[in-house]
């Protein structure tokens, strides 16, 4: 294989495996030391950078950082990266002062935002710092889009999404909140310079199954329901619930429900119970409220009785795979079964919809109803409009529309001054050497042994009388602490040096994980995983190459499960290995 | 500095025969410097216990004074252990062995604890085929008094300061060869290719198993102009062979051109595949073996590998004619036989 080149910033950025999987490229051990270190505020403002709601996101984010992180695969669980983001969030000091100070110097560009939601007030925080003039139109009463809609305030409390929402707001965005956009036309004779649709995908799946028009006083929509609940419409809900669906929206809905009197709420859902969407520890929530998940039964009917809904049947059926591994629901045979119920809240899924956008202005969309929309820039075939959030591409979750709003933020910013949408701005990168002492580093580099902490929560009697009461009560400062250790630095890079290097083998025998060997170089990847120590199997993970040494031999590091803990840098006795911490920051719009 | 190693290990590590990964034969964290050459050798005898099945309980580390002899600590955290007195410890090993055969006896020592203080006891117990593994770490020099030229730094070696060293060295492997040593090798801590099939063949021998290791001091003797540095020992050595060591049963799948390649039968059924690199050395021959080193010496190299072996070499319970059950194991009965054995005895005398 050929040397690595670890000038490329991506091979680096690639090991701090949590980083590289956040849609947003948010800074993890960066701000888990900062955290660890009681500097709760800068641990704030990194995460601000780059995601924009850290306190929205330390309570309800997708995670994908957490299935990726490094500790998960040497031990049971991974670092609760999510939850010390809150701890950031909730003992941060005044973090206002450390933000862009308004008034700004008018660029006398205008721009629209479609929709109020993560997209596009991602859009106006980058933009309007740049003096930008932002006009932001929602038909809520206020900003947040679905993450006041339609996430319950039990997980998310309103008080910590003003806040943020407001941050954004505060810095001159001109809010026209109540008012929905009719015409996509409209907005553009106005003259706008660009305009971003932030809209999201309002529109929840229906389920036309007999039944379904007779009943519907009493079947809702999820998405809607929650909504309307939110608003403070909906303030009741029959004692038999049952909730359709097995994403998180179900779990969304069937937590409300129970908290709006809902007694004996249950969940059916098509695929079984593994194969739901919803995140596990949402289903796990779910199940601690006292809410069964029944799997593999497909609805069949909603039953009426006297004019009114009474129930629903369901299909029992069994998941059947067939050789490429495709999932097939076939029917059991047994018995349809019949669940009653005062109420149904269907949860399967939502879409997009934009009625509001004339079909002839020069925006395609394609034969689904989507827009056409380019997956670097976010531009749209029409030059002036760009997509982002659930809007460009179907739902995903919040950090994935903070980052397309980084995006199309460059992008109109890049439009607005006549260069190439295609040139985006390279990353910052630093690569500083940790090295204080012979053993000495200036990062903790003590791998501890601690399994993952628990994040409390209020006492069930308490939270589901009271819609509002907030379920987690977020990592105490000790525990937060404690958690934080466990992060293993992975952004602290192991960095290796060829023409240093005597290959004495101190750095091999000391690897806790068997991570570097010194062999002869293969052609092949694959044969050179093969020849490591410990054979390289995770393919995910790259090998980290070095020059041929004067043995003719060459150094391999496979990164899969390296600690980080700098025994390869302490060991080495010409300081071949060095800890060097690598910063890595994708560029925000007008930076 | 970091003390504590951590926890973690790689979660795909293979595991032996006896359901142990590599792990279960390591040691505390060495305090040793970082790059040190024993810490290289520590690691191939954890490589090698691992391969070779071994029960840590089955395996007694011995060792004397110096850098060397502090290495135990740092593998077989779970097998028996003495630090003896300096340049003693051929002496313990020699009770402990002859109290119970039945363990593994695996001596550490150093060019110190071996060349100079210990040189007595280094001889005797090779004279005696005491059946040990009995492995130097050889650096040429006193780490642990800052780096004075030891007994077995070779005549014009520079050391640190820049002084030429003015005596004869020791030369430990033609020493122990020269004694009746029934298994001499020479190896470098650089090289676990074959440092730990060595290792692996010397825990096998019967007898006496000698190995001479050169272990640079990254400390006080890897400087330009000293022999025994990690690059001129690069530039120097030359193997007398490539070494396998091919435990019973097992299927021999290596094969090499006719005349270069012999295996070797140990006492238990095993075997050493070599592949030679010099045809004029017969390992099984002392003579040819004494000569491979000379020739070696006058060339400037230094000569690594099996350098000899005696397959059906007596050991010294053999010689002393002890019984096949170990001396520990022996209880009242047989020890005091009684008055009726006595009199058998003194019959025998008159």
């Amino acid at each position: 294989m050929k040397p690595t080149d670890i000038k490329d910033p991506e091979y680096f950025h690639k090991v701090v495996d949590c980083q590289y999987a956040c849609p947003a490229h948010t800074p993890v051990p960066e701000y888990i030391r900062l955290i660890a270190q009681g500097k709760y505020t800068e641990a704030y403002m990194i995460n601000w950078d780059s995601n924009v709601f850290p306190g929205v996101l330390g309570r309800t984010c997708d995670r994908p950082c957490e299935p990726a992180c490094r500790r998960g695969r040497v031990e049971a669980e991974p670092v609760a990266i999510c939850r010390l983001k809150r701890v950031a969030a909730d003992n941060k000091d005044d973090v206002k002062k450390h933000m862009p100070q308004g008034p700004f110097k008018a660029n006398g560009k205008k721009v629209a935002l479609i929709g109020g939601g993560p997209a596009a007030l991602t859009v106006a925080r980058d933009l309007a710092p740049g003096g930008y003039e932002i006009h932001l139109y929602d038909d809520q009463k206020k900003g947040g889009g679905f993450m006041r809609s339609q996430i319950p305030s039990f997980r998310l409390p309103e008080s910590v999404l003003d806040e943020e929402v407001n941050f954004v707001l505060d810095l001159g965005i001109h809010s026209h909140f109540n008012s929905y956009v009719k015409s996509m036309k409209e907005v553009l004779d106005k003259g706008y310079d660009a305009v971003f649709v932030g809209t999201g995908a309002p529109k929840g799946r229906d389920l036309v199954l007999p039944g379904r028009e007779e009943g519907k006083a009493n079947i809702h929509i999820g998405i809607n329901w929650l909504s309307s609940v939110a608003f403070e419409h909906t303030k009741s809900i029959g004692k038999k619930v049952i909730v359709l669906g097995g994403g998180n929206t179900a779990m969304d809905c069937c937590r409300t429900a129970r908290r709006l009197g809902g007694e004996d709420v249950k969940v059916l859902v098509r695929s079984p119970f593994a194969e739901m969407k919803a995140s596990p520890w949402e289903k796990e929530d779910a199940a601690h409220e006292d809410i069964p998940i029944l799997d593999n039964h497909v609805p069949k009917t909603f039953v009426i009785e006297n004019g009114k809904l009474a129930g629903m049947t369901f299909e029992k059926v069994k998941a059947v795979y067939d050789d490429k591994g495709k999932r097939q629901l076939v029917p059991t045979g047994e018995a349809d079964v019949f669940y009653a119920a005062d109420d149904v809240l269907i949860a399967v899924g939502q879409e997009n919809s934009f009625p509001w956008i004339e079909r002839d202005l020069g925006i395609d969309f394609d034969q689904w109803g989507m827009p056409v929309v380019d997956k670097t820039t976010h531009a749209s075939s029409h030059a002036k409009v760009f997509f982002g959030g659930d809007a460009a591409w179907g739902p995903k979750n919040v950090i994935t529309a903070v980052a397309h709003g980084h995006q199309a933020a460059i992008s109109i910013d890049l439009y607005c001054k006549e260069q190439d949408l295609h040139q985006r701005p390279s990353p910052f990168v630093n690569l500083v050497s940790q090295k204080m002492g012979i053993h000495e580093w200036s990062y903790d580099n003590h791998v501890v042994n601690d399994l993952r902490y628990a994040v409390p929560q209020a006492e069930k009697k308490l939270t589901l009388s009271n819609r509002k009461k907030e379920v987690e009560l977020g990592f105490s400062l000790p525990t937060g602490f404690k958690e934080a250790e466990r992060c293993l630095n992975c952004d602290v890079q192991t960095v290796f040096t060829e023409n240093k290097c005597i290959e004495c083998d101190a750095c091999v025998d000391i690897c806790p994980t068997a991570c570097i060997t010194f062999t002869d170089n293969q052609e092949n990847e694959n044969d050179l995983r093969k020849s490591l120590k410990v054979q390289a199997k995770n393919t995910s993970q790259d090998l980290y190459v070095s020059d041929v040494l004067p043995t003719k031999r060459v150094m391999v590091k496979d990164e899969n499960v390296c600690l980080h803990c700098g025994l390869c840098a302490e060991r080495c006795p010409t300081a071949a290995w060095d800890m060097q911490k690598f910063f890595y920051n994708t560029k925000k719009a007008g930076k | 500095m970091t003390y504590i190693r951590p926890k973690f290990r790689h979660p795909e590590l293979p595991k032996n025969k006896l359901g142990y990964s590599i792990n279960y034969y390591e040691g505390a964290l060495s305090t040793l410097c970082a790059g040190c050459g024993h810490d290289s050798i520590s690691a191939s005898v954890v490589q090698a216990a691992f391969e070779l099945n071994i029960e840590p309980h089955k395996l007694a580390k011995l060792s004397g004074i110096g850098c060397s002899s502090k290495t135990p600590a740092y593998f077989l955290s779970n097998s028996h252990g003495f630090n003896s007195v300096h340049g003693r410890m051929p002496s313990v090993a020699t009770g402990a062995n002859l109290a119970n055969k039945d363990l593994i006896y695996f001596g550490v020592s150093g060019d110190g604890d071996s060349a100079s203080i210990g040189m007595g006891q280094f001889i005797h117990a090779i004279r005696r085929n005491l059946n040990m593994v009995y492995i130097v770490m050889n650096n040429g020099c006193y780490g642990l008094t800052k780096g004075q030229d030891s007994a077995t730094a070779d005549h014009g070696s520079k050391n640190k300061s820049g002084h030429l060293n003015v005596y004869e060295s020791i030369d430990l492997a033609s020493l122990a060869i020269e004694m009746g040593a029934s298994f001499v090798a020479q190896s470098f801590s650089g090289d676990k290719k074959q440092l730990v099939p060595l290792i692996k063949s010397a825990m096998n021998h019967h007898g006496f198993a000698f190995i001479n290791v050169i272990s640079p001091c990254v400390t006080f003797n890897n400087n330009l102009g000293s022999t025994k540095s990690y690059d001129y020992v690069r530039q120097h050595v030359e193997a007398t062979s490539t070494i396998d060591f091919v435990p019973e049963m097992t299927e021999i799948t290596t094969s090499y051109s006719e005349g270069d390649s012999q295996q070797v039968k140990m006492h238990d059924g095993s075997y050493i595949n070599l592949h030679k690199l010099d045809t004029n050395w017969n390992p099984l021959d002392r003579h040819s073996a004494m000569n491979a080193v000379l020739n070696a010496k006058l060339k400037n190299e230094i000569l690594t590998g099996l350098l000899y072996i005696e397959n059906d070499s007596t050991d010294l319970h053999q010689l002393l004619e002890t019984v096949d059950t170990p001396l520990n194991k022996l209880t009242e009965l047989e020890l005091c036989p009684g008055a009726d054995a006595l009199v058998d005895i003194n019959k025998g005398l008159r």
